[in-house]
């Protein structure tokens, strides 16, 4: 507000353009390694080398999604947000930038050393310690950044977007640097410092609240702001973005035992995790709530409006999967579903359906704003990719549903004489009709990302012939509303 | 001390933090709902605005308030009831360990007879008896299958049961040892023999089951194998069922390699020596055990 009517600030989009368009690139890479290893479980023998098998991909899979395409993401939209909520451009552009080569190096570090079988074990933490490092310079540089841009705003107050970031930067330094702590042997090989049930709840400490921060916190913020912007409503309730940040925030801190029940982990660490991830329901639909509310009055817009799509239907997945976390954190529940398809289900109706929603939307929006134009090249295109996203995480999620559900009840059929009716190989065989559904899901997906990727490459195309028209200066002002 | 023993400094800990956390929770929520300056949704905002997006002030939704409050009831509920605060180990006296151990005392109590209804008489008598077989199957695709596979044909490194080669004998008393005390299978590595003298003893062992091979090569492994490898396969080559040490005439290889030939996987063995081990299977009980010798031998017949 500070800004309107004086001086408008230049806002440094060089990094956001850059973060942006590897968001795209990575989202592509990531989601097609996903397809590839869900074609090698309908058909093992499938690119099976030495390199390539389901066990090497599995990991860069996860980690091109979750750190490639999602940490782009994230970078991308809170550097540009982070600016524009504050009305001042960012702090540090060289440790910005920094940033961006460095995220990248450790991305493609990944996706060398993962195949070659280099690995720390740890779900999520899979890299070895010399890019363990890197990350952990990289990040403490994203902090020093966004801190201190946010430290220079020119508003009063701190948007609520920046809140959500902050934590998530905050609190991924904690659980990257703790849960890698490690004693290198060599170069590519390196222990954990952590031992038996301390290293499995250090581990699940930092797995949920990869999902929690990165995943959830993080997204958060790019709802906070993309939603009402691309609505152009204001924020539902203030009250409850107060309420749900910290309660939010609190209580994701304890859920990681779910991960461990009925393990070794003793018996009160369980039984805190569980009471945690269930009151965490209502926090996590405060996020859901405020965002679904504040296009009440803007419902009519969903009509024409693609990229809004995106963002309600997005909402309405994190909803739906941060019901369905809590319950499956119950003991009870989490007996039948640990260990089976539901889980791959769960954590995909959040990353397809909520994650990687909402940051299509937000490139969507972002992307022709940093590049001084009013729009993509093909609304119809955004509309298409819509669909086909929308189809294809639907039936990812229902087939491993289907799957978790029948391979949870065959685990425990046990004969009148006490013997289980099963053999593992016998729910393995009964899930290869889901694994079918669940590759088909994952293309359909996979086709929408590359509709996004060339309605972005003819977007930059546009870009590239209006730049004799729009210099520097005129893209801020372009950028304006 | 067992790991739900906690120090009192750490119990308090955990208590307090978690207490914490809940009714910190609690407070804010009931703070803010307090605060409202009206209950019903209007246009009025916060004043605050930023890259012209504004916030208003409307009041938390009613039905999610009471949701946040019952789930924070529920919470503190089990917490009372279960293990979680520290070292109080809640009203109910629940712990996995006990739900574990009445689980099984309970399947214990209902299936015992009922093994030992189905295992009266010697385990080859059994191998006779369909119904008997029939459950014997089953207790062999819960605990065998994972490495004898489904058929029990085996796979690299574990044996196949449907044969008539045993390395451990095969006749029900055999087996039965086996699923007692487990088997561990040691052949040591020669790799000190050399590379030349490895690849001789490679031929010579090949010949004995009539498989292509150098005359002259296998010439001159055999005064290795009889100074080296007699002790236990035999002079002859036929193994030692004492020993677990395989018959090596009759071409049944426990350790092909499956993208070996057979020689190449001879050599493998003598440069690394191999070790072998079948866990033993006597916490099943003697009546389990019993129907699975029968079921394993009867498999071979």
């Amino acid at each position: 507000m500070a800004q309107a009517g004086s001086t408008p600030v230049s806002y440094d989009y060089d990094v956001v353009r850059k973060f942006s368009v590897m968001t795209v690139v990575w989202g592509i890479f990531g989601m097609a390694m996903g397809v590839l290893i869900a074609t090698q479980l309908v058909w093992p023998e499938f690119l099976a080398s030495e390199f390539t098998h389901f066990g090497r991909l599995r990991p860069l899979h996860t980690n091109a999604v979750i750190f490639a395409f999602g940490g782009c993401a994230l970078f991308a939209t809170s550097y540009y947000v982070v600016q524009r909520t504050c009305g001042t451009t960012l702090a540090f552009p060289g440790l910005a930038k920094f940033t961006f080569w460095g995220w990248q190096a450790v991305i493609v570090s990944a996706a060398i050393t993962l195949p070659l079988g280099l690995t720390s074990t740890k779900e999520y933490a899979e890299l070895e310690w010399p890019i363990d490092l890197l990350i952990a310079a990289v990040w403490i540089s994203y902090a020093i950044v966004f801190l201190g841009t946010i430290r220079n705003r020119t508003t009063p107050h701190i948007y609520v977007a920046n809140w959500f970031y902050a934590a998530f930067i905050i609190v991924i330094a904690v659980l990257h640097i703790v849960n890698s702590m490690a004693v290198p042997v060599s170069w590519f090989k390196s222990y954990s410092v952590y031992s038996g049930a301390v290293d499995a709840m250090v581990q699940w400490w930092y797995g949920h609240n990869a999902v929690g921060f990165f995943l959830t916190a993080g997204f958060l913020g790019m709802m906070y702001y993309f939603v009402p912007k691309q609505a152009g409503r204001p924020v539902y309730s203030y009250r409850l973005s107060i309420v749900h940040f910290w309660a939010l925030i609190a209580t994701y801190m304890w859920a990681g035992a779910h991960h461990l029940h009925y393990s070794a982990l003793p018996n009160w660490a369980q039984s805190v995790g569980m009471v945690m991830s269930l009151i965490l329901l209502a926090p996590s639909w405060g996020g859901m709530i405020n965002g679904v509310m504040t296009l009440s009055g803007a419902w009519q817009k969903l009509r024409h409006d693609p990229i809004l799509r995106f963002l309600v239907v997005s909402l309405s997945f994190y909803g739906m999967s941060t019901f369905e976390g809590p319950m499956m954190a119950i003991k009870t529940v989490n007996a039948l579903s640990h260990n089976t398809d539901w889980t791959i289900g769960h954590v995909h109706s959040g990353a397809l359906g909520w994650v990687a929603m909402v940051s299509i939307g937000a490139i969507y929006h972002v992307l022709p704003k940093v590049y001084g134009l009013t729009a993509m090249y093909s609304i119809r295109l955004i509309n298409l990719h819509f669909w086909l996203a929308t189809i294809g995480v639907v039936l990812y999620i229902a087939a491993m549903w289907v799957n978790g559900i029948m391979q949870g009840l065959m685990w425990r059929a046990v004969n009148a004489d006490g013997t289980l009716t099963y053999a593992f190989i016998d729910s393995v065989s009964a899930s290869y009709a889901g694994y079918t559904v669940r590759l088909l899901g994952g293309i359909l997906y996979v086709i929408g990302m590359l509709v996004m990727g060339y309605n972005v490459y003819r977007t930059l195309r546009l870009a590239q012939t209006d730049s004799t028209a729009t210099s520097v200066g005129g893209l801020t002002a372009a950028a304006g509303k | 001390m067992n790991a739900d023993q906690l120090t009192p400094f750490w119990s308090m800990w955990v208590a307090v933090i978690t207490l914490g956390v809940i009714f910190g929770c609690l407070a804010l929520l009931l703070a803010i709902r307090k605060s409202e300056p009206h209950k019903e949704e209007t246009d009025a905002d916060t004043g605050h605005e930023f890259d012209g997006i504004r916030e208003l002030d409307n009041p938390l939704p009613q039905w999610w308030y009471y949701k946040f409050l019952i789930l924070t009831a529920f919470g503190l509920l089990y917490l009372a009831l279960y293990p979680g605060l520290g070292s109080y180990q809640g009203l109910l006296g629940w712990s996995q360990e006990g739900q574990w151990q009445a689980e099984m005392d309970k399947a214990e109590q209902e299936f015992a007879p009922v093994f030992a209804a189905l295992a009266q008489g010697s385990a080859d008598e059994l191998a006779q008896d369909p119904e008997a077989m029939k459950v014997g199957g089953r207790l062999f695709r819960n605990n065998c299958a994972i490495c004898h596979g489904q058929n029990a044909k085996g796979a690299y490194g574990f044996p196949n049961l449907t044969d008539s080669d045993w390395l451990y004998g095969g006749k029900t008393e055999n087996i039965v040892a086996t699923l007692n005390g487990g088997r561990a299978g040691m052949m040591p590595s020669f790799a000190h023999l050399g590379d030349e003298t490895i690849e001789q003893l490679s031929h010579y062992v090949v010949s004995l089951s009539g498989r292509a091979h150098d005359i002259n090569q296998a010439a001159l492994g055999q005064p290795v194998f009889q100074q080296n490898c007699a002790a236990c396969h035999g002079g002859d080559g036929s193994g030692n069922q004492m020993l677990g040490a395989p018959n090596l005439m009759d071409n049944i290889w426990l350790y092909k390699h499956p993208n070996l030939t057979v020689r190449d996987s001879i050599k493998l063995t003598l440069q690394n020596g191999r070790q072998g081990q079948m866990p033993a299977f006597d916490r099943l009980g003697q009546d389990k055990v019993k129907l699975l010798s029968a079921y394993v031998y009867s498999l071979s017949q």
